[in-house]
């Protein structure tokens, strides 16, 4: 039926078009098809950061659904300025569970009506209720489960409890951890301590985006055993001084070889072997070795540093507009997309769609934490893993289940920021 | 009132691209703000908070290291800018004769500008990375027994980058004064006995001086906002007062960067009022 009403707008001359237009509009109005496809192509503004952006997931969507992507793509720091800056420019968001913190209070996006999620039960319980395989994991800092459901469609406060409105849509989400060069340092990694190891004076690297760097940074002052911290999520001032304080001594000492922001800086970094430990992200790890370099996204016993990002609305948007973005939503919970991020060492939203659309042995390596039967690809055809090799991290529970802490905003942001430019300019 | 008329228009897009926004970011440097708005107000510790601790007499501030650091940046690269731009614009002004080379040498000149910026700087770490061309030339050549560290991510690597980048401003302005110099005073200076030297000296740079102080203009108000190069060139590690601005809006600190872009606004404008008083350029263009 949608792919009539499409035939009959592509072949209808320009004279007639107002009639056909006319004729639409009447079988709109009888409810005989969905809007979506009819009349103009709609073109969905995606804002987000290139590392979820992909170009063959927003061609696959033209192609099952007619709707057009159009990617905006900023940094981390910027989606949220463009959030709270500029609501109107974009008609779905792709920003990370702790931007919310800064994003709801506006008013700037729209509760999603759970109802018209067709997988909206089937979404992992690590986002809903903060539980992996039956067990409750860290929950330091912005975790999901605290800011995922909203009191009410047009809420500007979180809901303690499950509601009918979520304020993001999980799409993909990770623990990270540190990336090592293998090759150069030649020894077991197992502790987030050793970032701050002279051994590696002039050789590491750490991450350039406050709110993201200051939680690496207190994973090393715990695994040194400096300090622990009641919340790492939500330092106080003299907990700030503290972690800030020890990231100067080290640099001042020559610690790091360079700071970086953008994903392709971590990936030169270490792909050129000016660094041989950092925080990295786990698709910086794949392309390294998608270079033919050694690359360990490298577990440690205090557990990963979580972060999930996942598509929002926008407040003003409606009609056709938001009846598309309703469309990509539930498209992207359907599988492909799932199996594709899956396959990039992400994960997905809903695993049991992704998991349809994965082949076994796929599923058995990156989910299951087994060895590899066959050689792995990237979703673009290259190889990422011999047969025979394991997963970094192992299975999703493992790797799920040792997160320690999240991605956070915290309430002394502004003494964060500004100290943290101390460290920089230290 | 014709010319008046005729001065409409530029007046009118500098009133409203130019004055208006920067009415607008003092009056938002006066304002308060919270996590995610700004809050009208008319408050001075956006100001204080730039300055705070910066009268203790300990340790040095993070506003003044940082601005003492912007600054030993632009003197270097101005300097070095200088030297190297009045070098070739004079070769190509007073030693190559014909238009059509001189054409053929300023194309040449812009190379640099044909590639984006942050490729350019990327394509820097090949060549000076530990790895890197300079370091396998220098340990192949059993110069050095380890790769030299300080060639990337230093305070050498930026200053390489902003001359590599920004030389193109010096020469240019500094050329125009020099083709404009008349040639009939340089075969006067050497028909009175004077050294080329002394030509150089007392004849060709106070000729030049208008081309030489807008070059500088150029150069060091570049240099003062920039951080993007920094930032690249010096691994991220380098403050810079446009790095503290850039990293304070984007965490919706609009009222702090404000301030922060303000107190650079102010600075900026004495240097450059400093060096107009060097010379009239009204007069001299």
């Amino acid at each position: 039926m949608s792919d009539d009403s499409k035939d009959v707008l592509s072949t209808a001359a320009p004279m007639q078009r107002r009639s056909v237009l006319k004729g639409t509009a009447g079988i709109l109005a009888a409810g005989m098809f969905p809007a979506v496809h009819s009349q103009e192509k709609i073109v969905l503004r995606y804002l987000g950061t290139a590392v979820n952006q992909d170009k063959a997931i927003g061609d696959k969507f033209k192609a099952d659904t007619g709707i057009e992507i159009q990617y905006v793509a900023v940094t981390t720091d910027d989606v949220t300025k463009r959030a709270v800056t500029a609501p109107n420019s974009f008609d779905l968001i792709d920003t990370e569970y702790f931007s919310l913190k800064k994003i709801v209070p506006t008013g700037n996006l729209k509760g999603i009506d759970v109802k018209r999620i067709k997988n909206a039960d089937k979404i992992t319980s690590l986002f809903t209720t903060g539980m992996v395989a039956g067990k409750a994991v860290g929950d330091q800092g912005t975790a999901p489960k605290k800011v995922i459901y909203l009191e009410g469609e047009k809420s500007k406060v979180f809901a303690k409890s499950p509601t009918q409105f979520m304020s993001l849509i999980p799409t993909v989400y990770n623990a990270d951890t540190l990336g090592i060069r293998p090759d150069l340092i030649k020894r077991p990694i197992n502790s987030w301590a050793e970032l701050l190891n002279p051994e590696f004076k002039g050789k590491a690297a750490i991450l350039n985006i406050p709110s993201i760097g200051i939680m690496d940074a207190a994973m090393v002052v715990e695994a040194m055993g400096i300090y622990k911290y009641p919340d790492k999520g939500n330092m106080t001032k003299k907990e700030i001084d503290l972690t800030i304080k020890t990231l100067i001594d080290s640099k001042k000492a020559g610690q790091f070889r360079s700071l970086w922001k953008d994903f392709n800086e971590s990936v030169n970094l270490m792909a050129s072997g000016e660094v041989v430990i950092q925080s990295m992200w786990s698709p910086a790890v794949t392309a390294v070795r998608t270079k033919g370099i050694a690359c360990t996204f490298q577990p440690l016993k205090e557990g990963y540093r979580a972060w999930a990002a996942g598509f929002g609305l926008p407040a003003t948007l409606s009609g056709r507009k938001l009846d598309g973005a309703y469309e990509f939503i539930n498209w992207f919970l359907d599988g492909w997309a799932g199996a594709y991020l899956n396959r990039q060492g992400y994960y997905s939203a809903v695993l049991d769609t992704a998991k349809s659309k994965m082949e076994a042995y796929e599923w058995a390596y990156w989910m299951e934490g087994k060895a590899a039967t066959q050689d792995i690809k990237s979703p673009n055809g290259d190889l990422l893993a011999k047969a025979g090799s394991v997963r970094d991290g192992g299975s999703y529970e493992a790797r799920m289940g040792g997160i320690a802490c999240w991605n956070a905003v915290m309430d002394e942001n502004n003494y964060m920021v500004q100290k943290w430019n101390e460290f920089v300019a230290a | 009132m014709a010319a008046w008329w005729q001065a409409l228009p530029l007046t009118a897009v500098f009133v409203l691209f130019f004055i208006v926004p920067l009415a607008l970011i003092l009056m938002v440097s006066f304002w308060d703000f919270n996590e995610y708005e700004l809050l009208p107000d008319f408050t001075a510790k956006h100001y204080l908070a730039v300055f705070e601790g910066c009268f203790n007499t300990d340790a040095m501030c993070v506003t003044f290291k940082t601005y003492l650091s912007t600054i030993k940046f632009s003197v270097l690269v101005w300097l070095i800018t200088l030297i190297v731009g009045f070098t070739v614009s004079y070769f190509v002004a007073f030693h190559v004769r014909s238009p059509g080379i001189q054409t053929v040498l300023f194309v040449l000149c812009t190379i640099p500008f044909w590639t984006s910026n942050v490729i350019r700087m990327i394509s820097w770490v090949p060549l000076l990375g530990r790895n890197g061309l300079a370091n396998q030339t220098l340990v192949g050549a059993g110069l050095v027994d380890a790769p030299v560290e300080w060639l990337l991510f230093s305070d050498f690597s930026v200053v390489l980058a902003f001359v590599h980048l920004y030389t193109m401003f010096m020469i240019v302005p500094i050329f125009n004064s020099m083709m404009r110099i008349d040639r009939s005073l340089i075969e006067a200076a050497s028909d009175s006995g004077a050294s080329a030297w002394q030509t150089l000296w007392n004849v060709i740079v106070p000729l030049s001086r208008t081309g030489i102080i807008i070059g500088s203009i150029f150069v060091i108000t570049i240099v003062m906002g920039d951080f993007v190069t920094i930032g690249v060139m010096g691994g991220q590690q380098i403050a810079s007062i446009g790095k503290v601005i850039q990293v304070q809006t984007s965490y919706l600190q609009f009222p702090l960067a404000a301030a922060n872009a303000v107190i650079l606004l102010g600075i900026v404008l004495m240097i450059i009022w400093a060096l107009t008083r060097l010379v009239d350029i009204r007069k001299e263009l």
